[in-house]
């Protein structure tokens, strides 16, 4: 067993050096597919992220209250809420903690805030929904509240961005399917070629009584190699882009955007288990297309 | 060894094997004799299973080969020797190499093989040759490696496919000496010939098919149609030379 392992190993890396042209040319091209895939997996990833984190800042509803409702019906309208299906939080933010808020997201400019005679803000309470779908039950719930001036929440601006963020996923989705056939394609018009190159010895050997498995082995294992040394190539490649990436536009990103870019040895770990597998199913895959006819009878 | 019973195999265009019943026991020197296209062939493919009978049952060494599975088929075919006409070495390889790889693909041990291989060349007379390229040998040198490479993994059967085609006579001689060396031994052997002088003197079974028919099976010799060497035959090895190349090309 352990002999017949051996050869098929040694066989195939025999056949990846015999056509060291045509192997390159494959190497590069998956390498050029698994880039394209890899840019796009950062983008998806990042998007991905960015919109789960604005997510969580709009799963919130904020209630203002008129200036006439008091503290103890302010209490009963947050005891009441909280029972409604869907209300994971009520808390209530008084003028006072809402003008301390923006003055924080001012900043530099909060001074400005300091001129003025009286706090314009309204007491309000702040409800944290379970999950951002039913945001707008509870919206439309609370505005029947008595004694409330109005509601707010962003629902809009969520739907909007969920929209765009899972139609960039379905069209990423689509152009790696694409990508990962074009892959399976050229390799095993690769692998057609050590195949044709050794067609002589394959009918030899099928006379002789060679199982076909045996004589798949090393072109299965060509494949893979080519997969594997393809993957590893484009991860370095993206490895090295992406720590560059975040190291010049990730700061500005946070300070813009507030949204923080995914961290490079994450993305890199993960992208190494990714391509390898996809490099060696695509490697395997297009091994066993090129011998299909060969191995006919 | 080797039954045929009412065995059909029709092609597309033409008839390969018709109705064919024939029994070739163990040990049997037999030769297949017949114009091109006659059906000797399908005869060959059948009993290795390359292509499937439309009707009637192959046994060899007692199993039912028509009903081999795909993976069933390896196994039967380490049963047969095979030896062609265009010798079929591996030019890449060595002599040794050329026939310690029938070994390797049956999973054999090195050790084995390292012991068996020096033994078959030296049997067939070869054994100065081992390190040489097939290219550096002459055609009969050739075939003695093809026979070497055939007989290695011990077949019950070897089947040899014009062996003597594309060799001078007395090279042809020194082949068929032995084959009939290695029949002796108790294999047998079933040689595809178009070569009179050879079936006349070697005085063995000789089974004629014409258009797929079994038109004679005796002992002794046989009035080929054409002679050896003749237009005809030439014609024929050329043609099933072309016919390989343009195999090839199809594929």
């Amino acid at each position: 067993m352990m002999s017949r392992f051996g050869y098929t190993i040694k066989q195939a890396f025999r056949q990846v050096f015999r056509n060291r042209a045509m192997t390159l040319a494959s190497v590069f091209a998956i390498t050029a597919m698994l880039l394209i895939l890899g840019i796009f997996f950062l983008l998806i990833i990042n998007v991905n992220t960015a919109a789960e984190s604005v997510k969580k800042d709009y799963n919130t509803i904020e209630v203002f209250m008129l200036e006439e409702t008091d503290e103890t019906r302010t209490q009963q309208i947050i005891n009441d809420v909280t029972t409604w299906p869907n209300v994971a939080a009520a808390v209530y933010r008084s003028k006072d903690q809402a003008m301390q808020i923006l003055k924080d997201r001012w900043g530099d400019s909060a001074y400005l805030l300091d001129t003025l005679e009286s706090n314009p803000l309204p007491n309000s309470i702040v409800i944290t929904v379970a999950d951002l779908e039913s945001a707008d039950k509870v919206a439309v719930k609370a505005k029947n509240i008595q004694g409330i001036e109005d509601v707010k929440y962003y629902k809009d601006t969520v739907d909007k961005l969920l929209k765009v963020t899972n139609g960039m996923k379905i069209a990423a989705m689509i152009i790696m399917a694409f990508l990962v056939v074009v892959s399976i394609v050229v390799v095993s018009n690769t692998i057609k070629l050590t195949v044709f190159a050794r067609s002589e010895e394959i009918t030899i050997m099928k006379y002789v009584g060679a199982t076909n498995w045996f004589i798949r082995g090393p072109f299965l294992a060509e494949g893979i190699i080519i997969g594997i040394v393809s993957a590893l190539v484009s991860v370095g490649m993206i490895a090295l882009v992406y720590t560059r990436v975040i190291d010049t536009v990730g700061p500005g990103l946070v300070r813009i955007l507030s949204v923080p870019l995914v961290p490079a040895d994450f993305m890199i770990i993960n992208l190494i288990y990714i391509f390898l597998s996809l490099g060696i199913s695509i490697g395997a895959w297009g091994s066993i297309i090129s011998m299909r006819r060969f191995l006919d009878t | 060894m080797i039954t045929f019973k009412n065995v059909t195999k029709r092609y597309k265009t033409n008839i390969g094997l018709d109705d064919v019943s024939i029994k070739i026991e163990k040990g049997d020197f037999v030769f297949l004799v017949g114009p091109s296209g006659a059906g000797k062939s399908t005869f060959i493919k059948l009993i290795l299973k390359e292509i499937d009978a439309d009707k009637g049952s192959i046994r060899v060494k007692n199993h039912e080969v028509t009903r081999l599975s795909n993976r069933q088929i390896p196994i039967h075919r380490r049963n047969i020797g095979i030896v062609f006409q265009d010798f079929r070495l591996l030019p890449n390889k060595t002599v040794y190499e050329n026939v310690a790889f029938a070994m390797e693909i049956t999973h054999q041990s090195k050790r084995a093989i390292r012991r068996q291989v020096p033994q078959v060349l030296s049997l067939m007379g070869i054994g100065s040759n081992a390190c040489k390229y097939p290219d550096e040998l002459s055609a009969g040198e050739q075939q003695r490696v093809a026979i070497a490479r055939a007989i290695v993994n011990k077949p019950t059967v070897l089947i040899a496919d014009e062996p003597t085609g594309n060799l001078d006579p007395d090279t042809a001689w020194e082949i068929m000496r032995l084959l009939e060396m290695i029949n002796q031994r108790g294999t047998t052997i079933l040689m595809v010939t178009h070569a009179k002088d050879i079936v006349d003197r070697m005085n063995k079974r000789v089974v004629a098919i014409d258009k797929g028919k079994i038109t004679r099976d005796e002992t002794g010799a046989y009035n080929f149609h054409e002679e050896p060497g003749t237009k005809t035959a030439r014609d024929s090895m050329i043609f099933s030379r072309v016919g390989g190349l343009l195999k090839k090309n199809d594929e």
